[in-house]
């Protein structure tokens, strides 16, 4: 739904920039990367590690975590602001950030798992 | 390798292996906990009566909720455990739980559990929280079942025959990328709780994580256990029991035995061996022998432990 809903987005942001309908077909091509703005906002928790960290996301955006491992994970927000359950394999959590700072993270079960979230 | 492993035949061994997930059993001998094999104990119940009487047994990270490759049945491993219990030759006064009762914290995993605990014919079980069981957004799941000896603390004493037993939790306050914490509090309450108290008195200190650093970067330690040790330091017989890396590690240090369990859930790497401390994934044939038989120690003196603890691997 989000990730809809992020799409549909992009594509209001391309038409005033797009002159005429051969760079609006043009703009299929462009999927790639729109998917990379969206990866950005993915962090997959994998072999003991939050993968990518530092990620940096704009005001408002939503993060969600994934668990690859076999192990449960969770993430914890050093200041207490944000808190999984944990994870058990191929379950997600998500946050959203609405003001800018520096955020950083670990994971509970596995505490030297850290990570870092700057919103801008 | 102590003379005393001549208690056991290599057939004594081998059948020892087919069991899944055995506990570790303590006998009180000359005033000094030998940890035995459970296995070899159910099975070899001549040679573990000599060794006095079973004052405890200690099972370690039940993990009910783990469904993965590397056990998909770790209720049918924790039942083996429980059938091994009931099966020994003088049953244990008490059953410790060195904690990681659950994979997941659920309250159908922490029900579960308690199911299954209703089930050994000793019924004192003690408990000490592991990281698994506190994972819940209220951390309340573990406290609201066993709390109510700790006063929903986590830590706490009693006394048994003779032993003092203090169960401690060092897994609520992670700094991160670092090791377990006791905290400053529950270290002025273990002060306050071991003063005054006579130095023969045999100790016995539990906690889910190793209160000893095995292997920091993975966590396998505890950040603030030395002012535990020295406060531990006095007494003529210490035992720190330990669960959270899923293998037997032991070591001596003056009159302190260290000694962390064995799972009965699943095994896990040795330290520092792939990408982190998570589930091993062994051929089905092994995974028992990785339960319930990685070392068999049978002897009367802590100082030969070091020595055995690799003796049958």
């Amino acid at each position: 739904m989000k990730k809809e809903a992020h799409v549909h987005l992009r594509r209001i942001q391309w038409l005033p920039t797009a002159v005429g309908m051969v760079i609006l077909g043009a703009m299929e091509v462009y999927v790639p990367s729109v998917g990379e703005t969206l990866s950005a906002t993915q962090i997959e928790v994998k072999d003991f590690m939050f993968m990518p960290t530092p990620l940096t996301v704009k005001a408002g955006s939503t993060v969600t975590w994934t668990n690859k491992d076999d192990e449960p994970h969770t993430v914890v927000s050093d200041t207490g602001e944000f808190k999984s359950g944990g994870m058990d394999t191929n379950e997600s959590f998500s946050h959203k950030f609405d003001k800018p700072g520096t955020y950083h993270f670990t994971c509970s079960i596995h505490p030297r798992m850290v990570g870092t979230i700057v919103v801008q | 390798m102590s003379d005393d492993q001549s208690l056991l035949s290599r057939r004594n061994a081998l059948k020892c292996m087919a069991y899944g997930g055995a506990g570790t059993l303590f006998a009180l001998s000359g005033g000094v906990f030998t940890p035995i094999d459970l296995a070899m104990a159910a099975s070899d119940k001549q040679g573990a009566a000599k060794l006095g009487k079973p004052l405890f047994v200690q099972i370690s990270d039940t993990h009910i909720g783990f469904n993965k490759e590397a056990n998909p049945d770790v209720n049918g491993t924790l039942t083996q455990t429980i059938d091994l219990v009931n099966g020994m030759y003088d049953q244990p006064a008490l059953i410790i739980h060195t904690g990681d009762i659950t994979h997941l914290s659920k309250p159908a995993e922490f029900d579960l559990a308690q199911h299954f605990f209703n089930r050994p014919a000793t019924t004192e079980m003690h408990t000490g929280p592991g990281e698994h069981d506190t994972t819940d957004a209220t951390v309340t799941e573990y406290f609201n079942r066993f709390g109510k000896a700790s006063g929903s603390k986590g830590y706490y004493s009693f006394d048994h025959a003779g032993v003092h037993f203090v169960g401690l939790i060092n897994v609520l306050q992670f700094k991160p990328g670092g090791l377990g914490t006791l905290g400053a509090e529950q270290l002025a309450w273990v002060a306050a709780d071991l003063k005054g108290r006579s130095a023969s008195t045999p100790v016995v200190v539990f906690a889910h994580m190793p209160l000893w650093t095995i292997y920091e970067p993975w966590g396998w330690g505890t950040g603030d256990a030395d002012q535990l040790m020295s406060q531990l330091r006095r007494f003529g017989s210490v035992t720190v029991l330990n669960g959270h890396i899923h293998q037997i590690v032991q070591k001596v240090e003056g009159n302190m035995t260290f000694h962390t369990a064995r799972s009965t859930s699943y095994p896990q790497p040795v330290a520092g061996v792939g990408s982190g401390p998570g589930p091993l994934k062994v051929p089905a044939d092994q995974l028992a022998a990785m339960l319930g038989m990685t070392s068999v120690s049978v002897v009367k003196h802590p100082s030969a432990l070091a020595l055995n603890d690799k003796a049958l691997a």
